[in-house]
């Protein structure tokens, strides 16, 4: 009896932390392959809506974003509440759009210029005057896949 | 000799834990997981002229009209957002074959007009609505001569059925009665 208590006692308690660098490795990497370092800072307030039929944009490399919402509070001085267009980081007009979606066609392999998304992040509060005005530029600009940007509804429909 | 070896042999790695946690905390921050989700339309191709006006059998046009003030108006009618799918549905497969409906979903048109006024929220749910409909069916379709979900068909298989229950949405030029001020 009093054997195997000694015994126990002479054993080092100490637990092996040598694994614990490797749990938080396999965390970092799950956070490093997860994170999109956003690459413009938002100017406006963009709450997209909820909608069930969605649609994942897989590529990013073949998406482009275009920003609808009314400017935030720091910016309102300057550009007012009336909704504005975001493009990459700036503010811009409508008629800039067609430019916009040039330069992504310019920086993308021929063969997948086809394939090019644009993805619209629209506030749902904002009416559709200007979402319009978005619309018809990118046709005219012949962009014709548009991904609205919405959120999974899991409630249902009042 | 035989000591110093064991001594360097042992390099400590109680650091690395930190060094990672560092750089786990750097990424936990930064991380914005944005969902790049979102209901993927195809606009129609621009033109300057205004399309040739088509006759098309009434019975066939499935009509919203969605106001200024986000009210819908189908087919005549004032219509809940939360009935529009099963409208739809019922609009698109005519399950009794009455006359007022379409003939066959190859013939049914999806006709949607706003406002500018409209507000973009309401726009995408009656969009997602009519969209859903489509899919409910063509998710029937698929159990039914496949028994398999629509998702995991083979793509001639989809085109089989995208092909006897194609989506056709055409959506008019908004009018602006209640345009917000600039």
């Amino acid at each position: 009896m009093s054997k195997f208590k000694k015994k126990r006692g002479a054993a080092s308690p100490a637990i092996s932390t040598a694994s614990l660098p490797d749990i938080i490795f396999m965390l970092l990497f799950f956070f490093m392959v997860v994170t999109v370092l956003r690459d413009s800072e938002l100017k406006l307030q963009v709450i997209t809506p909820q909608a069930t039929e969605l649609t994942k944009l897989e590529k990013k490399s073949l998406v482009h974003y275009v920003y609808i919402g009314r400017p935030l509070k720091k910016y309102q001085e300057i550009y007012g509440t009336a909704p504005q267009i975001q493009l990459g980081d700036k503010f811009a007009q409508t008629w800039e759009i067609p430019a916009f979606v040039e330069e992504h066609r310019a920086r993308v392999r021929e063969s997948e210029i086809p394939a090019i998304i644009t993805s619209m992040r629209v506030d749902g509060d904002i009416t559709m005057g200007i979402v319009t005005d978005v619309k018809t530029q990118l046709r005219k600009a012949r962009q014709y896949k548009v991904n609205y940007s919405a959120k999974q509804r899991s409630g249902k429909l009042q | 000799m035989g000591n110093a070896r064991r001594v360097s042999t042992e390099i400590n790695a109680g650091s690395m834990a930190d060094i990672a946690f560092l750089l786990l905390i750097f990424f936990l921050v930064t991380t914005t997981i944005v969902e790049d989700k979102g209901v993927l339309v195809k606009l129609p191709p621009w033109s300057d002229t205004p399309p040739e006006t088509q006759q098309l059998k009434s019975r066939n046009v499935f009509s919203v009209l969605v106001n200024a003030q986000n009210q819908l108006l189908v087919r005549g009618e004032p219509v809940k957002i939360g009935d529009l799918r099963e409208k739809a549905k019922e609009f698109i497969i005519n399950p009794e074959h009455r006359d007022d409906l379409s003939e066959s979903p190859k013939n049914a048109i999806i006709s949607l007009k706003n406002d500018r006024g409209t507000k973009y929220k309401t726009y995408l749910e009656v969009y997602n609505e009519l969209m859903a409909a489509y899919n409910e069916l063509r998710e029937t379709e698929a159990q039914k001569r496949f028994g398999k979900h629509y998702d995991d068909l083979g793509n001639t298989q989809k085109k089989e059925i995208n092909n006897d229950i194609p989506l056709v949405l055409s959506e008019a030029e908004p009018t602006s009665f209640g345009e917000e001020s600039q």
